[in-house]
């Protein structure tokens, strides 16, 4: 062992005093490089608050001298990643738009990061995985059924331009609304779009008839009569047997799904008093390859056609 | 109160110089030193042919490629169960061995005095024995000493970098990667973890020695609730040895004194005080008393592997309780139950996995989507594993007792999909329950869905497994 005989003995350190059911501890001292490593961990750290921000001051606090921010960070990582993607971005909005969900990378790609575009920008309206809110008429787009399109030319012409705003003037459906059909419906443009004035009655009728069409449970005589107001009124837009008109954005108003709910309350409401859902515009917010991407994302949820 | 107010909080290291020893102890400690290190350079460049696009290194962690290659067994990442298993068989069979044998671990295989008796080896080549490492450590600085310092610490550089080396050897192909480390060209953190391993085994090895087992290491003072008084460590035979003295004096023991068991000590422990934490139970010290009993002609034994329980019978004259019985006791007996039940179930788990997998995650938000006949659709993202090493078709269905689905994969018009060779594959699916079915008005209808592995054109439909899940509908009767 050592240069000098051992001296490792219970009676040469002595104990703490301490004793647990006649177990005593016995006081060996520390190793000294161990000492060294205590006082060089303080000096580590008193340098850390020299490199990094810590020290409060009283409006801001010490900056660090080679000033690291996360912020800084955050803003490299990303710019390393648009690096990264610069090239298969350029690729999506040169590529014609129908021909994206065909090819594999551009479709990865762009289902990818159009669901952060879609987590980030959409939701809010349309919901999570796009299952959107009837109760305002956020119209749900993982369906197979469109107001305007499913196609991806069409989805991204509707998600650049939006709907019924007044910031695009290519805006889809400026002015032209689903009309306030009641009698007693408030003035404004959607009771100014009514071609008549409807009784109640007249406006039960319809509802009839649509719950027919619709395939729900109907009062039959009323449904009836609602069929020859409905040839007056609705088939401009709806078209002829109420399939709707994606031109217009007149909803089909034969199959299960509705933008504002089918049930005859909801119907009623709606004939009554008109409706014209606004969407706002995207193209001055987001960029072409991130509309293009969440346009793919969107056709990509269950209904894309 | 402390009786010692006045002493010293801390203290110099004293450095330890052990003496070469022979014996069957310091034979068994080569042997094992020769082949752990063995194992430990030598595995990353065994080969292993596993086909083409496939790495051909017989051990092999990718971390990019999140794969674990040993042998004919590859794990991925979701396997990791295995390592989880392998981890508490580690555990376990040092419970073993510690309650049977006491620090065997520490002693011979631990990779800290493996590395240390190597450093020792080297130093001793260099700078001489005991005597001779004593005088050099006590004279001032001159040529001789610089010339053999500095000899001794390139040597252990050298065996660091060694060290360091086969470490990242074993988490990329080795041969590319050696080419890569000649020309300067490997990635960064090869070079790093090699400095790191270069830099902590040079430290650990050549200077801090038993100071990590002494100061850093948690495993000696957690062994001491494994151990009992059958379990075999070395002790000193004081009741034999003592008084110590000179021999041949009248009233004097067998130990003499001589310092031997003390001088070879890698850990600068006297074994005659007793068990001690320091003790690695190593054997050298058995080595080095044994060659001196044979000496003076004495027998040997006067420092011997043995148990607590021994020591009380033979002070009370009776002879040793025969190995066998020191080391199968209920206790052992139990470890070496749970560590082959834990074996066991990790081999048939091996060999019971398939080459395909799937892992389904219903979308619930929405629960379902209504489609315009009114037909009710759910969505299923599908994570479908294909570990051949080449692309196959999977064939996706679904079954249910209830109610037939239509089926759809998202992109294609097809049930098929191609998954690449040797990688995962995400997939949605959806089902579709005919407006008025069952499905479509239950709240919930349990489905099973299938893949089916296409094959090869060789050999076409190899294999088929499924996941259990569940079908949500609207929950309204009508
Ligand atoms: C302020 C709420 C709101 C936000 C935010 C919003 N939308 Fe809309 N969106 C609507 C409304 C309302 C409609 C239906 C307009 C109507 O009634 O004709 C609509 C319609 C659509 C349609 C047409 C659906 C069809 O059936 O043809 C698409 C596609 C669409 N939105 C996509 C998006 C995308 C993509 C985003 C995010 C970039 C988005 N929307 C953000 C409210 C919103
Ligand atoms: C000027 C064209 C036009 C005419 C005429 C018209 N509609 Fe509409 N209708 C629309 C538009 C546009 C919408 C969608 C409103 C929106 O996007 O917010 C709509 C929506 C509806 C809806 C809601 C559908 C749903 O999914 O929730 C119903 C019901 C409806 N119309 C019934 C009628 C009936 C009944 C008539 C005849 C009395 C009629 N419409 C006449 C354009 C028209």
């Amino acid at each position: 062992m050592c240069a000098k005989k051992v001296t490792t003995k219970s009676e040469d350190v002595g104990t703490t005093g301490h004793q647990w059911d006649g177990i005593e501890e016995l006081n060996n001292p520390l190793p000294r490089w161990w000492v060294w490593i205590f006082y060089l961990t303080v000096i580590w750290g008193l340098g850390y608050t020299v490199f990094y921000p810590a020290w409060p001051l009283i409006s801001h606090a010490t900056q660090g001298i080679y000033g690291p921010s996360e912020r800084k960070a955050v803003d490299d990582d990303i710019a390393a990643w648009d690096a990264k993607n610069a090239e298969v971005k350029a690729k999506l909005v040169a590529a014609d738009v129908n021909a994206i969900p065909a090819d594999a990378t551009l479709k990865d790609y762009a289902a990818n990061a159009g669901k952060a575009v879609f987590n980030t920008y959409c939701v809010q309206c349309h919901m999570r995985e796009g299952q959107g809110n009837p109760a305002k008429g956020y119209p749900t787009l993982s369906d197979n059924d469109w107001l305007f399109g499913g196609t991806m030319d069409a989805i991204v012409a509707t998600v650049s331009h939006g709907v019924r705003n007044t910031t695009d003037a290519d805006a889809r459906n400026v002015g032209l609304y689903m009309p306030a059909w009641a009698e007693n419906a408030a003035p404004g443009p959607m009771a100014d779009a009514a071609s008549a004035k409807l009784t109640a009655d007249q406006i039960g009728q319809l509802v009839n008839y649509v719950l027919k069409i619709s395939g729900q449970s109907a009062d039959e005589a009323k449904a009836a009569a609602g069929m020859q107001l409905f040839a007056d009124n609705c088939v401009a837009c709806h078209g002829d047997g109420g399939q709707g008109n994606r031109d217009m954005g007149a909803p089909n108003l034969t199959d299960a799904i509705w933008l504002y709910g089918g049930s005859e309350a909801q119907l009623t409401a709606t004939i009554a008093n008109g409706r014209g859902g606004v969407m706002p515009a995207w193209s001055g917010r987001l960029s072409e390859g991130d509309i293009r991407s969440v346009a793919t994302y969107v056709h990509a949820l269950g209904g894309g056609e | 109160m402390s009786d010692s107010q006045n002493q010293s909080l801390y203290a110099a290291r004293e450095p330890v110089f052990p003496r070469r020893v022979k014996g069957k102890f310091r034979t068994l400690k080569w042997w094992i030193m020769a082949v752990t290190l063995g194992i430990y350079y030598l595995t990353p460049w065994i080969r292993w042919d596993r086909g083409p696009s496939m790495p051909d290194q017989a051990v092999l962690v990718d971390l990019a490629d999140r794969r674990f290659f040993f042998f004919m067994i590859e794990i991925w990442p979701h396997e990791f169960y295995f390592v989880a298993g392998l981890l508490i068989m580690a555990g376990l069979g040092l419970f073993l061995f510690t309650s049977a044998a006491g620090r065997v671990w520490c002693g011979y295989a631990c990779p800290q005095t493996v590395w240390t008796d190597l450093f020792i080896l080297v130093e001793r080549w260099v700078e001489g024995d005991r005597n001779a490492r004593i005088r050099l450590h006590r004279q001032a600085w001159n040529a001789e000493k610089i010339r053999k310092r500095a000899l001794k610490w390139a040597i252990w550089l050298l065996i660091g970098l060694a060290t360091g080396g086969a470490w990242v050897f074993y988490f990329t192909d080795a041969p590319t990667l050696l080419n890569n480390l000649i020309h300067g060209t490997a990635h960064p953190v090869a070079y790093i973890s090699m400095a790191i391993l270069t830099f902590t085994t040079f430290f650990f090895g050549g200077f801090a020695r038993e100071q990590i087992c002494i100061y850093a290491c948690p495993w000696p003072r957690i062994q001491a609730a494994m151990m009992d008084e059958d379990t075999i460590t070395i002790g000193y035979r004081s009741w034999r040895g003592e008084p110590r003295g000179k021999q041949n004096v009248e009233g004097n023991g067998d130990c003499i004194d001589c310092m031997a068991c003390v001088n070879v000590c890698p850990m600068g422990i006297d074994i005659r005080n007793g068990q001690q934490m320091a003790c690695i139970t190593c054997g050298l010290c058995i080595d080095a008393c044994d060659s001196m009993m044979d000496k003076i002609g004495k027998p040997r034994g006067l420092v011997a592997y043995m148990a607590l329980t021994d020591e009380a019978r033979e002070r009370a004259g009776l002879p040793d309780k025969p190995v066998w019985q020191h080391i199968l006791r209920p206790r052992t007996i139990l470890y070496t139950v749970l560590w082959s039940g834990i074996g066991v179930a990790l081999i048939v788990a091996l060999f019971i996995r398939k080459d395909i997998e799937m892992n389904v995650t219903p979308v619930r938000s929405p629960l379902y989507v209504t489609l315009a006949d009114g037909s009710i659709r759910d969505a299923y993202d599908l994570r479908l594993r294909n570990k051949h090493s080449e692309d196959r078709w999977f064939m996706i269905s679904a079954t249910s007792p209830e109610s037939t689905f239509v089926l759809q994969l998202e992109g294609t018009n097809d049930l098929k999909v191609k998954v690449p060779a040797n990688e995962t594959l995400e997939q949605r699916l959806f089902l579709i329950a005919p407006r008025d079915s069952a499905a479509a008005k239950a709240e919930r209808t349990p489905v099973r869905l299938w893949i089916e592995d296409q094959g090869t054109a060789e050999q076409p439909k190899t294999d088929r497994v499924s996941k259990d899940t569940t079908f949500a509908g609207t929950g309204k009767p009508d």
